[in-house]
């Protein structure tokens, strides 16, 4: 459980994030939405501790990030895992190699354990023999798997997700995004993911807070985003005619 | 003011660095790794450069001794000094300004634009310490590059020498036996090890701290050639007017 109170963070003078509160449960699959510079990257950033913020306070399991000593947030960090937006694989080593490279660097785990858990996850994100290739002979579907092996390796509490499936196809976005569901109720993970994309909304928001100009404007879940009558919301939901049909079929059907 | 800022990051980004440092385990492999690619895979050149420039001021020197009065031994002499004082450890560090330093800050800054230095610091880890500790380590072993480069200058003004007929080759080992002065030897090879430690760090600064894109990683690669030239410069002048005069 992360919880989030009252989050400011401004850069250069110009408030970005202007006083965000909301929780997330663990277990569940909590969606971050919002159009393009809404600040759901920064917000992301400042919940794992990338960016500093002015205001207000970040909580993990009580744990409120700011007061923690050195030692306590590298500690904290070893339960995180984060998929970037960019997958942000290391190029200089293989699949196999950047799926171990937490364990590496936390674990007292030998050079065949690592081995054997990097085959579990990685068969975990269906590619079970792509350890010996480098990132840049992967596609960007792969990247994207990889990237996910790499963040769950370690077993984290934790998982974050930048836009995990922007610039896939709509068959392998679904199947990351179901993986990241899957994986987030199999471990109990606190997941929060950032996306614009409404096919990730309906297939996986547990929970869903909607941004607006750094505010936030909603907060609901996929049962709810089709009945609401907030403006910013269902503006930026209906902005496709695909998703006016989808809402009236789903209220038809659920009357 | 800007320009203080920066040399006050840079020397912040120097502290960092220390701290925090990453298990020795994959420090060891980092090192050895940035000891290939910095080092042993630039020794072809530092060869190849210093042989023939060794060889071009023996000729110069010699073409340029007219006076029979002149005992051609100097040719020698003048060699040796010029390859050791300047040549070997200044000059060689400039054309590596070029090929280390681009290396450097083009990795580094790579890495910055694709978020995989925010990756290290989510995981915890002390992203200075993983990326530039390493390389600074792996530069110590310059030094050893560079005193490859001042015998194969000396062996290429020796070919050069005898191949144009200007001395004889015992003149020639006379000439870079004579007025030996071991202090001229510690000098060069402090001058070294400081530029070294230039060679790693103010590419890693451009790199590490740079924002934008790929066209930014060009730019920086580009700045921090300029840069790492200047400061290397400088600093030979402020070293040897503090050690030699
Ligand atoms: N490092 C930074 N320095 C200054 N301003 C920034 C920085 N990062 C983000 N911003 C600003 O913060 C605002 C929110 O940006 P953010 O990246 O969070 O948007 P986003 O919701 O993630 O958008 P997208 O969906 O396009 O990724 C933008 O106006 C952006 O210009
Ligand atoms: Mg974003």
């Amino acid at each position: 459980m992360i919880e989030v109170k009252n989050l400011h963070k401004s850069f250069n003078g110009i408030e970005v994030l202007k006083g965000i509160t909301t929780s997330f449960e663990k277990g569940k699959t909590n969606l971050i939405i919002g159009q393009s510079g809404s600040g759901k990257t920064v917000f992301l950033k400042c919940l794992l501790g990338l960016f500093n913020y002015e205001e207000g306070s970040i909580a993990y399991e009580g744990r409120i990030f700011s007061q923690l000593s050195e030692d306590q947030k590298r500690n904290l960090r070893a339960e995180i895992g984060m998929v970037f937006q960019g997958s942000a694989l290391f190029d200089s080593l293989t699949i196999a190699q950047n799926v171990m490279f937490p364990l590496k660097m936390f674990t007292k785990m030998s050079q065949s354990e690592m081995e054997d858990r990097a085959d579990l996850v990685l068969k975990r994100v269906n590619l079970p023999d792509a350890h010996k290739k480098m990132p840049s002979e992967a596609s960007g579907g792969m990247q994207k798997r990889v990237a996910i092996a790499r963040a769950i390796v370690n077993k984290p509490k934790y998982l974050f997700c930048d836009e995990p499936n922007s610039g896939l196809d709509p068959k392998t976005a679904i199947v990351i995004d179901n993986l990241i569901q899957e994986i987030t109720e199999e471990y109990q993970i606190t997941t929060v993911i950032n996306s614009h994309d409404m096919n990730s909304v309906m297939e996986i928001g547990e929970k869903i807070v909607f941004l607006k100009d750094g505010l936030k404007a909603w907060e609901g879940s996929k049962e709810t985003i089709f009945r609401t009558d907030n403006e910013s919301v269902t503006n930026f939901v209906y902005s496709s005619n695909l998703f006016k049909k989808v809402r009236k079929m789903y209220i038809e059907e659920n009357e | 003011m800007t320009y203080l800022q920066n040399i006050g990051t840079y020397f912040m980004m120097i502290g960092e660095m220390f701290r925090k440092p990453t298990r020795w385990s994959v420090m060891k492999t980092l090192i050895l790794k940035d000891i290939d690619d910095l080092i042993v895979s630039s020794l072809g050149i530092i060869a190849f450069i210093s042989f023939f420039v060794g060889g071009v001021i023996t000729i110069q020197t010699a073409l340029n001794i007219d006076n029979p009065l002149i005992p051609k031994y100097l040719i020698g002499f003048a060699t040796r000094q010029s390859v050791i004082l300047e040549f070997a450890p200044t000059f060689t560090s400039i054309i590596m300004a070029g090929k280390v330093g681009s290396f450097i800050t083009s990795s580094i800054g790579t890495m910055r634009v694709t978020e995989q230095i925010d990756a290290l610091e989510v995981m915890g880890i002390n992203s200075l310490n993983y990326l530039v500790f390493p390389k600074t380590i792996a530069l110590t072993l310059y030094p050893f590059a560079i005193a490859i480069g001042m015998f194969l200058g000396i062996l290429g003004g020796m070919v050069a020498c005898s191949i144009g007929g200007y001395a004889t080759v015992d003149d020639y080992i006379l000439g870079i036996q004579t007025d030996f002065d071991s202090f001229h030897v510690f000098y060069a090879f402090v001058k070294t090890f400081v530029f070294a430690m230039v060679l790693a760090t103010v590419p890693a600064y451009y790199g590490y701290y740079m924002k934008g894109g790929a066209l930014e990683v060009g730019k920086a690669s580009t700045s921090s050639f300029v840069w790492t030239s200047v400061v290397i410069i400088l600093l030979n002048y402020i070293l040897t007017d503090m050690m030699l005069s």
